[in-house]
């Protein structure tokens, strides 16, 4: 593996809180690795499997869900939604040869801006240690198959 | 002067070709209606006779099963120059089938498994002075669509007697559906089931079952028995068949337009009718799902956004 991979990470952030915990990390001047694009949902209930598997599908080496922590979502249970989808995904995952450590669920209270800086810094590390997904080169070799 | 019609299959286990003989006596007015061209598993037409056909004479090719061996990869592109219309019929060529569950090895590993020390054939041969040339197997299975460009699908493994009349009469008069339908209703299939009515407003299962081992009511809501019953994601138009037979949906008839992943939204709606707030009281529920990729990609593998098992 080059030494310069750097790792694409997709964050799903939930509104109320993760968002605002980045938020946060932003005016406190908390500095973490720009490896994460953020996508705000308006809940960890809202983050539909198909967008986990499209991340992976377009060139994500990780996917990262945020939510609120358990007891305090904004629409009462939608991050227990999160979490059983997760549970089952991650299975998934495993069978089609995607590392647990590549889809992170974490729960972020508005008010942990660091905290988002050690989750996302951890993942980068992980992921540099996997090495890429590569999906979206498999899926150009596959074209050339058939094509 | 009749259309002329043509059938072939790829990679298939031939349900397909039955559904079409499902029409009972329905098939005569089919036969009546079109001149058939090429039908492999029922009439003695052989490629070189397609071949000669000029570009486009066909009206009609029905294609079923994946594309998974580069001979029907290049059948599939002989039917396309040759004909108007092309529709991808049933689960294996909508969306990979159950032959798209190869997805999760490789071409070496499938001939490894079934072949072992035995050793694999040779691709070339003579014999007698004849050459033999055998197909490559890919390492992947394939939707037709991602062969040729298909015009129309009709789902189901195989597709119910009702679609496959509908669309032969959707196909032979004008004005003709709208290009890249799936000639089916647009609904899920919960909504058609005769079980309907008994599924709770909420459901809030502690466990799942395999098929074997639970004896089912025979009018009750199969996913409120525990069962994964993918009706909630899977498209309409099946006649509820397995559940008059008192078996749970696998979705065969696939997605419906308001998704693009089927195995995705599929786990997401059976993820949603299970108890547990904690990690350790989830798994445990989901332990009765054995094979989550076999479960909710069971028809649809190469279809989906990941389409096959990593490489290694």
């Amino acid at each position: 593996m080059p030494d310069d991979f750097e790792p694409r990470i997709v964050a799903f952030f939930c509104n109320w809180c993760t968002y605002l915990a980045a938020d946060l990390a932003g005016t406190s001047r908390i500095k973490y690795l720009p490896n994460a694009e953020v996508v705000r949902v308006m809940c960890s209930g809202r983050v539909d499997v198909q967008f986990v598997l499209k991340a992976f599908a377009k060139g994500a080496d990780g996917v990262l869900i945020g939510g609120c922590h358990p007891g305090d979502c904004h629409y009462q249970e939608g991050n227990y939604k999160a979490l059983r989808r997760y549970r089952l995904l991650r299975r998934l995952l495993r069978q089609m040869g995607i590392e647990d450590e590549r889809l992170r669920l974490e729960w972020i209270s508005a008010a942990e801006g660091d905290r988002v800086r050690v989750v996302i810094d951890e993942m980068v590390a992980t992921l540099k240690r996997l090495g890429p997904l590569r999906k979206a080169e498999e899926e150009r070799a596959h074209l050339t198959e058939v094509a | 002067m009749k259309p002329k019609v043509a059938f072939y299959w790829c990679a298939s286990c031939g349900g397909c070709e039955e559904a079409v003989l499902d029409l009972a006596e329905g098939v005569l007015n089919v036969v009546a209606a079109v001149d058939i061209v090429f039908w492999p598993v029922a009439l003695d037409f052989k490629e070189k006779d397609i071949s000669a056909m000029d570009d486009g004479s066909i009206a009609i090719s029905f294609i079923n099963g994946a594309v998974r061996t580069s001979h029907q990869l290049e059948m599939a592109r002989l039917l396309r120059r040759k004909s108007k219309l092309v529709v991808a019929f049933g689960a294996c060529a909508q969306l990979g089938g159950i032959p798209g569950l190869a997805n999760l090895t490789t071409a070496a590993g499938i001939l490894a498994e079934v072949y072992g020390d035995a050793g694999t054939p040779e691709l070339q041969f003579r014999d007698d002075g004849h050459a033999l040339t055998l197909p490559k197997l890919f390492d992947s299975v394939f939707a037709l669509d991602r062969a040729i460009p298909v015009d129309y699908y009709v789902p189901g493994c195989p597709p119910s007697p009702k679609i496959v009349s509908d669309m032969f009469q959707a196909l032979l008069d004008e004005p003709l559906p709208e290009p890249g339908a799936v000639l089916a209703p647009d609904h899920a299939m919960c909504d058609e089931c005769p079980r309907r009515d008994t599924r709770p407003q909420e459901l809030k299962l502690d466990r799942f079952y395999r098929v074997q081992e639970r004896m089912l009511d025979m009018d009750r809501c199969i996913l409120a028995q525990g069962l994964p019953c993918l009706g909630p994601a899977t498209r309409a138009g099946c006649g509820s068949r397995c559940i008059a037979g008192n078996m749970p949906c696998t979705g065969c008839f696939g997605p419906t337009s308001h998704m693009r992943d089927y195995g995705g939204k599929a786990l997401c709606s059976i993820a949603s009718v299970i108890e547990g707030n904690e990690t350790a009281q989830i798994d445990r529920v989901f332990e009765g799902i054995v094979d989550p990729v076999g479960t909710f990609y069971r028809y649809s593998l190469p279809s989906s956004f990941l389409e096959r098992k990593r490489l290694e």
